[in-house]
């Protein structure tokens, strides 16, 4: 049976772009000659599982303060002076400029180092790199967000926004899986999530403890307990890699169109600015044409995923 | 750009002139190889006597006289439990001597990439801006092929080029600073018959690549040609040491590390160039390898250089130089991998339906 899905009148199935124009990188060099970072002091850590940390970072300089703004979906370089740099992605909301919020796993040399780090820790940040979930394009649209293990860490940035604009979106779900129950991060705030943002949350964990009461087994397992609009949604999908071909293609079945449905790519980026080529998928910078792709450009890029 | 001719010893005195005043760098013999045959590298000279004029090519490229092997992105100095970051930019200024036509290409290919696109590199604007180069041309190597990446002659992007036409050189003036310099030295306005020698000079070096590579197309018959067992049967000989990388002109590929003082009050942030063919390049927090296999990573290097990559849109990076190709361990280089991906492909247009190998 061949896919027809090509054929549905007045779909597009060009690339949407992310955001309404391109992102003014020109603004940024002005601001900071690339290779100087904003100085942060690490004025909280939350200790969320053995491996996994949530810090929040305050910059120092009120004037650099407010000229850090973000999108949800983008990245910044951490830089612990020292010891190197690792680009994580931001998981705090973009209206928050007081504070930037960092989901941390001991994974690495720079990132055990920050592990390390006490509160009222110097660390020096660049940025924000990168494209970003297209929000206002979502307006109007249900939102299905599917985050595996550390993915929630980046789609915690589109779930403060839509807290924050939550009469935009019409039905938000959002389903996260983990490897065990104690690997739920941020389980804290989903009563929060729930209650206050109105998001359907749904909870999966692939080995199950006696304690667990939810559902168990994969995060595709879900799909089955709801019925989705693919006319009227958009997916939000982050996750290990090997999540995203499960996931991306499920949601293909169901159909979603490709250029709707959103991954962020993981890859380990040096410079964040487009030249040391460690990020790139093909001919495509991850640090510059994503971390954030539709599934269209990523279903033809060769080794992204 | 002016044109004049200069004498072969009146050229040598204005090279030793600027390398007496200049931090320069030029062809130097360095050792010889096994066979006897002398090794040429870009070092530093300090009188025109130290230069090989005549050299054949360089085992390894200009490329880290602008893009250093370890360069310093920026300083941190610890004091009292805070620090201090310091960014520098500024170079001091060089003169590079002696550079091929494939070699100035490479540098313009490099300025096509670290100086356009959103971010561009200020460490690398500083050094390109404060290069003089001279440039020589030279007849080829039986295994260069410059020809057929079109490299093998040179437009812009040098100060100074000489063209060798008998006992005098022809010279193409492009910067202000080069015509000064040359006005304390006797220059001649060319005349028709060097005019002509020039012309047989560019026909000979034209014919005399011995090696010739067919590249027209070849990225349509890459992206066929992605999963193709070649990139196996050519990523198992890959030792995945490279060095490839290391003697390109063009690989620019690097990662950033940072290195505490022996003191313990600073550390540097420092850009190593990189290789695509060593085996962490794609790897990922927590072991992910996106490019575990040798042969993928040979593939993308490949990519990179004759598929033409975003950075370039198209234009491949690859200026035929085959310093790759001599420096492999393995005895992989362009041309056999590239003629067999092209054998590959026809092989299978001529037999579509007999080829035991595809039933």
């Amino acid at each position: 049976m061949p896919d027809m899905r090509f054929n549905i009148p007045g779909q597009s199935l060009n690339r949407e772009p992310f955001i309404d124009k391109i992102p003014d990188f020109q603004k940024k060099c002005e601001v900071m000659i690339t290779d100087r970072g904003y100085k942060c002091k690490i004025t909280n850590i939350v200790p969320l599982t053995s491996q996994e940390k949530l810090f929040l970072l305050r910059i120092v300089d009120p004037m650099e303060r407010a000229l850090f703004t973000f999108r949800p979906g983008q990245f910044l370089m951490l830089e612990v002076p020292g010891y190197g740099e690792a680009p994580i992605s931001i998981s705090s909301s973009s209206s928050n400029q007081e504070f930037i919020e960092l989901c941390i796993r001991k994974a690495g040399h720079v990132t055990s180092a920050m592990f390390e780090a006490r509160q009222g820790a110097m660390v020096s940040i660049r940025g924000p790199f990168g494209t970003s979930f297209p929000m206002e394009a979502m307006r109007g649209h249900n939102v299905l967000m599917v985050a595996g293990g550390l993915g929630i860490a980046p789609i915690r940035a589109p779930l403060f926004w839509i807290g924050n604009h939550r009469d935009w979106y019409k039905d938000v779900r959002m389903l996260y899986g983990a490897k065990e129950p104690s690997q739920l991060l941020f389980n804290y705030q989903f009563d929060e999530w729930k209650k206050v943002s109105d998001v359907n949350l749904m909870t999966i964990v692939e080995h199950p403890d006696d304690s667990w009461k939810g559902r168990s087994g994969m995060i595709t397992a879900l799909f089955d307990e709801f019925t989705i609009d693919p006319d009227n949604t958009f997916a939000i999908v982050c996750g290990p890699p090997v999540m995203f071909k499960f996931v991306c293609s499920h949601l293909d079945r169901l159909g979603i169109p490709m250029n709707r449905m959103f991954v962020s790519l993981e890859r380990r980026m040096h410079c964040g600015m487009g030249k040391c080529c460690r990020c790139m998928v093909g001919s495509t910078f991850t640090c510059l044409d994503g971390p954030v792709f539709d599934y269209w450009s990523v279903m033809n890029l060769k080794e992204a995923i | 750009m002016i044109y004049k001719v200069i004498s072969k010893p009146e050229f040598r005195a204005f090279v030793d002139a600027l390398v007496r005043a200049n931090t320069s760098y030029g062809p130097r013999q360095v050792d010889t190889d096994r066979n006897g045959d002398p090794i040429y590298q870009f070092m530093p000279v300090s009188s025109a006597d130290e230069i090989a004029f005549d050299y054949t090519v360089t085992t390894s490229s200009a490329k880290h006289l602008l893009m250093p092997f370890r360069g310093e992105l920026s300083r941190f100095n610890f004091s009292d439990g805070d620090w201090k970051q310091q960014v520098d930019y500024e170079t001091q200024p060089i003169v590079l001597i002696g550079l091929r036509p494939c070699d100035i290409s490479a540098i313009n290919i490099l300025d096509e990439v670290m100086l356009k696109g959103p971010y561009p590199s200020p460490y690398y604007l500083a050094r390109r801006k404060n290069t003089f180069i001279i440039g020589m041309d030279h007849l080829p190597l039986p295994d260069c092929f410059c020809k057929s990446m079109n490299r093998h002659t040179v437009n812009h992007g040098f100060s100074l080029f000489c063209s060798d036409i008998g006992d005098r050189y022809y010279l193409s003036i492009n910067s202000a600073k080069a015509f000064s310099c040359l006005k304390e030295f006797r220059i001649d306005d060319p005349t028709d018959e060097d005019n002509c020698r020039l012309i047989e000079r560019r026909k000979l070096i034209k014919h005399s690549f011995e090696t010739n590579i067919e590249v027209s197309g070849l990225p349509v018959f890459l992206d066929i040609e992605f999963d193709s067992p070649i990139w196996q049967k050519w990523g198992d000989k890959c030792l995945s040491c490279g060095s490839c990388a290391m003697v390109c002109p063009t690989c620019y590929c690097y990662s950033v590390e940072e290195q505490f003082d022996l003191d313990l009050k600073g550390s540097r942030r420092e850009s190593h160039l990189y290789s695509c063919n060593l085996v962490d390049f794609a790897q990922v927090a927590g072991g992910h390898n996106f490019r575990p296999r040798s042969g993928d990573r040979l593939k993308y290097r490949y990519y990179h250089h004759y598929r033409g990559f975003a950075a370039n849109d198209n234009q491949q990076i690859c200026v035929g130089c085959n310093r790759c190709g001599r420096t492999c361990l393995a005895n992989i280089n362009p041309k056999d991998v590239i003629n067999d991906l092209r054998l590959e492909r026809e092989s299978c247009l001529t037999c579509v339906s007999t080829s035991p190998d595809k039933a």
